[in-house]
C-alpha cells in the first residue's frame, strides 16, 4: 500500500499550522507502517487532547480520541482486551508529561506492549503557547513572558528509569532516523517510548527568536548530535539523539494470561470444595 | 541560507514530483532542504517543482513535508520486512 492508502484523505488539508513538525511525524509513522507491512485493521492509534492527538483523526486504524493525558489509559483497556493488536499513542509533551505524567510512568513500569510517541515541541499550541514540563528554563511563553524558570524533564530518562524497555529519541529534521526509530518500536514487544523534537513556529519559534519551520529545522539540527559519536563527546552540552534501551523484560498482557492460566489450572480453591452452588 | 541535510542517499529515478497544491501550507521545508534545489516558489509562495531533471531521488522533500503533499512519480515499490 502506499502511504497515502493508510490516511482519511477527506479530513486533508490537516489542521495544522503551516511549517508544523507534527505532520512530519505523522508521515513517518505511515512509512513505518508501510515498511512493517501492517494493515490497518491490527492498528489502534490513542491519542489524548491537543495538536499532537488530532493525529489520531488523519490515521485509517481503528482510531480513538480520549481524554487529555489519559490516552495511556485507555491504550491499557484495549491492549487488555485485544493483545493481538497493535497500540500507538501519539502524544504532546503536556499531554504525555504533566497531566498524563503518572499514566506514563505505569505504563512504562508494567512495560505494556504501547508505542507512545511523545512530540515534543516544548509548548501547548492548541490553547495558545502556555509551557509545559518540557519547556525548560529560559524559553518564552505566553505564561513565562520573562522566561520560563522551570527546568524540563528528560523524557529519556524519565522513561529508562520507569521501566521502558525501548527508549529512542529524535527530531523532525532527521526524517530517516525518525522513521527507523518509528519501525523499530512498533516491532518491539513492550513498552516503547519515541521521544520526538518537533517544531512549532507559530507558538514556540514565534516567542523564541525562531522565525519559521526552516529556521527551526536548522536549530534541531545544530542543537542536537548521534549517541556515540565523537562529537557527542566533544560537545556535552548538545541534546544526544538515539536509541537509549532495547531489551527483552516481560510483557504485562502475556504475564496477565499466564497468571490466568495458573489461576485456571488451581481450580476454584478449597472454599467451595467443588460443590455445586 | 541553511545547509541541507548531509547524510541524504541518491535512491531513485523520479520522472515527476507531485505537489499537492491544495494540501500544501507553503512552509517552505522543501525549498530549503532539498540538496538539489528543485523547488522554486512563486510570489504567492506556491511550491513549484522548477528543476526535477536535478532531483536525485533521495526523498527528503517527501517524508520532510508536514502536509504529505510532495510525491515523488513513479512511486516507490516498498520491500516489507
Amino acid at each position: 500500500m502506499a502511504v497515502q492508502d493508510y490516511i482519511r484523505k477527506r479530513f486533508f488539508p490537516h489542521i495544522w499550522c503551516a511549517g508544523c513538525g507534527h505532520g512530519t511525524v505523522l508521515n513517518a509513522l505511515l512509512r513505518s507502517v508501510e515498511a512493517l507491512g501492517l494493515s490497518k485493521d491490527e492498528l489502534v492509534m490513542v491519542s489524548g487532547i491537543g495538536c499532537s492527538a488530532r493525529i489520531s483523526g488523519y490515521v485509517d486504524f481503528h482510531t480513538l480520541h480520549t481524554l487529555h493525558g489519559r490516552a495511556l489509559a485507555f491504550a491499557t483497556g484495549v491492549k487488555m482486551g485485544r493483545p493481538d493488536l497493535k497500540i500507538i499513542c501519539p502524544l504532546g509533551d503536556g499531554d504525555a508529561l504533566a497531566i498524563g505524567g503518572n499514566h506514563f510512568i505505569h505504563a512504562a513500569r508494567r512495560n505494556i506492549d504501547v508505542t507512545t510517541i511523545v512530540l515534543n515541541n516544548q509548548i501547548y499550541g492548541m490553547t495558545g503557547g502556555q509551557f509545559s514540563p518540557l519547556s525548560g528554563c529560559d524559553v518564552n511563553a505566553t505564561t513565562a513572558p520573562y522566561a520560563n524558570i522551570d527546568p524540563a524533564f528528560d523524557t529519556v530518562n524519565l522513561a529508562t528509569a520507569s521501566g521502558a524497555t525501548f527508549v529512542a529519541r529524535t527530531t523532525t529534521f532527521h526524517v530517516h532516523e525518525l522513521e527507523k526509530y518509528l519501525t523499530r518500536a512498533i516491532a518491539h514487544r513492550g513498552f516503547s517510548v519515541v521521544e520526538v523534537l518537533s517544531q512549532c513556529p507559530t507558538h514556540f519559534g514565534r516567542r523564541n527568536n525562531q522565525s519559521d519551520a526552516v529556521e527551526m529545522l536548522d536549530h534541531f539540527r545544530q542543537q542536537t548530535v548521534a549517541r556515540g559519536a565523537k562529537r557527542s563527546r566533544e560537545r556535552p552540552d548538545l541534546m544526544q539523539r538515539g536509541i537509549f534501551v532495547e531489551e527483552e523484560r516481560p510483557e504485562y498482557c502475556e504475564q496477565y494470561d499466564a497468571l490466568v492460566a495458573k489461576a485456571s489450572a488451581a481450580g476454584n480453591g478449597t472454599n467451595n470444595g467443588g460443590a455445586a452452588s | 541560507m541553511v545547509k541541507t541535510q548531509e547524510n541524504y542517499v541518491a535512491a531513485r529515478t523520479v520522472d515527476e514530483i507531485s505537489v499537492n497544491a491544495e494540501w500544501c501550507k507553503r512552509c517552505g521545508l522543501c525549498v530549503a532542504y532539498c540538496p538539489k534545489r528543485v523547488f522554486d516558489q512563486d510570489a504567492f509562495g506556491r511550491v513549484i517543482a522548477a528543476r526535477v531533471a536535478d532531483c536525485i531521488g533521495c526523498e527528503l522533500c517527501e517524508r520532510l513535508c508536514p502536509d504529505l503533499a510532495i510525491t515523488l512519480l513513479p512511486e516507490r515499490a516498498v520491500a516489507h520486512g
